[in-house]
């Protein structure tokens, strides 16, 4: 069994205004040192495959085809064995 | 044969009964709820995929309403040279369908913005807007979170060459200005067709603009000028 975490965020080409939100909200804390904020979703799915290449390109296949939009998100696949 | 015009409705639709008043009631026109998982669009002369939260929006607008099984039924009648008229909601799920070209941001100020607004008639190309003069000025309201529209510089250059615009935000005299393009689209895109102009996504409610009591009437101009080309009424 292997679980797949998929970080989900919008393209760097396009404006996150979420993220400015919260980077505007952290330099009124005081965290100056902060420099950028981006926001995106975190899934994690548990996938029943018998390797962790299997499991990696059902992962892949998922977020083509529902879990990102690729005109506007990029998608990160860590796989864990568990 | 009558003309008759599918509402779809998916959990979550919730402007199907703005449409099929506006259809059945005002323009007079036959008009049935087709529910989500039908999948028979045989006697239907113009299909609206109508605004709302399907899916309560999980994931992202649109996104899982894709996967209803009328959408691919869908699919085909959009092939077979049919009209598919998609609003808010309905736009958004004809992007993630791929039915149309681009994506559906958060509105840029992250509000949801619930009010009347200006948009102009861009090209006179598609069956949807052929009735409508180039610069024509609607007033119909919005009601949207995620009508941003995006798309790249490459994908909006061939919206233009191929006169896939169909309506801009603007002022109330038909200029483009900045503060008109309330949700930050690119180009203050407020509606676009497909390259063969028989699907059109549109982030206004023409639905909504149909009787004076409501505001603004500027709807029937839309839908009459849909149903004179389409020979509907």
């Amino acid at each position: 069994m292997y679980k797949a975490k998929v970080n989900i965020t919008l393209r760097k080409s396009i404006l996150d205004p979420k993220g400015k939100a919260a980077y505007q909200a952290l330099q009124n804390l005081g965290l100056k040192k902060i420099e950028d904020v981006r926001i995106g979703k975190f899934i994690e799915i548990k996938i029943d495959a018998s390797s962790e290449d299997e499991a990696h390109k059902l992962a892949q296949t998922a977020c083509t085809e529902l879990l990102s939009n690729e005109v506007m998100e990029d998608y990160q696949i860590t796989i864990e064995s568990i | 044969m009558s003309k008759k015009i599918g509402v779809i409705v998916f959990p979550g639709s919730n402007c199907d009964h703005d449409a099929y008043h506006a259809m059945k009631h005002v323009m007079n026109v036959e008009t049935t709820f087709l529910w989500h998982k039908d999948s028979d669009l045989s006697d239907i002369d113009l299909l609206i995929v109508p605004g709302g939260f399907s899916y309560g929006d999980y994931l992202r607008s649109g996104a899982i309403a894709r996967f209803s099984p009328i959408m691919n039924a869908v699919q085909v009648y959009v092939k077979s040279g049919n009209p598919v008229l998609g609003i808010c909601n309905g736009f958004q799920i004809l992007l993630e369908a791929n039915l149309l070209p681009g994506a559906m941001l958060h509105n840029e100020k992250l509000r949801f913005v619930c009010k009347n607004v200006h948009i102009r008639s861009e090209n006179n190309t598609s069956v949807f807007t052929k009735g409508l003069a180039p610069g024509s000025v609607l007033n119909v309201p919005v009601s949207h979170g995620e009508g941003n529209y995006f798309i790249e510089d490459d994908g909006l250059k061939e919206l233009q060459d191929n006169r896939q615009i169909a309506f801009r935000y603007c002022d109330e005299n038909g200029e483009i200005t900045p503060e008109s393009n309330f949700n930050g689209s690119v180009h203050s895109i407020a509606g676009i067709t497909n390259k063969n102009g028989n699907v059109l996504g549109m982030m206004p409610h023409p639905e909504r603009a149909m009787e004076s009591i409501l505001g603004s009437e500027d709807g029937i101009t839309f839908f009459e000028s849909v149903f004179n080309q389409l020979q509907l009424a």
